[in-house]
């Protein structure tokens, strides 16, 4: 039987086991030779579903206690390129273009800050206002208070646990 | 309590490392440590929490997945409630309390587009509360590091 893409993405998805030559341990898992596995996941990369291989930090724990959520109202016709400039800033770890829901939300573009407190965070964020200057017609930050619920990515549906 | 180098290899693994059989070996020698000195440093790391995981980022989307940011303005008396509500959701991914009047974010994850739509009228009618949606448009990629 042959191993599918979507065998490979189920076993990665909790990450790769921390060995020296962790696809090989993979790939003895799947059943399969460790250059296939290797040629596979680069053809993975090429289309984009594998972005990267890399660590993901736990900003908590890391100190970066403060989260704000900046979201910022910028003229339609720079957004693209201002906000891949957002996107930019070593302190944005998110950056998107969404719809407005007018009225009552005048924003389209909305960028994740992390810091220390939220002084570090008001400080980034004054850092975003001077980038986009006049093209922001105003702008809002949501700090988060509370994780009501966290699961990872999942292919097959599950049904997880409350956590607070 | 981590130290510089466990801080310079939180930094270093952020960036991403190549797609080859022994991925830790030139990191290891850039940090002047054996290869069994940084999977040693690197499970204790996984197992304080401070990297939640290590390998492949994928791109939900590009998988066949659909995904919206959700946000529900619910009243201050009815949040506890509201938010057993909607976590009982599987499709809800991520829930975030927020200081706003929308102050609850959640991010839907499903199968397709369609589901979107389903699951966010279903979270209307289990409610009561309004569910406003912010697809993506474009996303702007990315700074994504935290200076451990």
């Amino acid at each position: 039987m042959s191993v599918t893409d979507r065998d490979i993405v189920s076993v990665l998805q909790g990450g790769l086991p921390l060995v020296a030559e962790p696809y090989a341990a993979v790939a003895a898992g799947l059943g399969m030779r460790e250059d296939e596995l290797l040629a596979r996941l680069q053809a993975m990369r090429d289309s984009g579903v594998i972005r990267r291989i890399a660590a993901a930090p736990n900003h908590f724990k890391l100190g970066m206690t403060a989260n704000g959520m900046t979201v910022w109202d910028v003229e339609d016709t720079r957004v693209a390129a201002l906000g891949a400039q957002v996107g930019a800033l070593p302190f944005v770890t998110h950056a998107y273009e969404r719809p407005r829901a007018l009225p009552d939300w005048p924003y389209n573009l909305f960028a994740m800050v992390h810091g220390h407190g939220r002084d570090e965070v008001e400080d980034k964020r004054r850092q975003i206002a001077d980038l986009l200057g006049r093209a922001s017609r105003g702008n809002d930050i949501l700090y988060s208070t509370r994780i009501l619920k966290k699961t990872g990515l999942r292919l097959r549906r599950e049904a997880p646990a409350c956590s607070d | 309590m981590l130290d510089d180098i466990d801080r310079a290899l939180i930094n270093r693994l952020q960036d991403g490392v190549p797609l080859q059989p022994s991925p830790f070996d030139d990191i290891a020698a850039g940090l002047s440590i054996t290869v069994d000195d940084l999977l040693r440093r690197l499970q204790a790391l996984k197992e304080a929490g401070a990297i939640t995981r290590f390998g492949p980022f994928f791109d939900a989307a590009a998988m066949g997945g659909a995904f919206c940011l959700c946000a529900m303005k619910v009243p201050a008396e009815r949040f506890e409630e509201v938010c057993a509500r909607v976590n009982a959701f599987p499709e809800v991914a991520h829930n975030y309390q927020r200081e706003h009047r929308l102050n609850m974010w959640f991010v839907l994850a499903t199968e397709d587009a369609v589901a979107i739509t389903e699951t966010a009228d279903a979270i209307e009618r289990a409610t009561g509360v309004q569910v406003m949606r912010f697809p993506k448009l474009r996303e702007f990629f990315i700074g994504f590091r935290v200076a451990a």
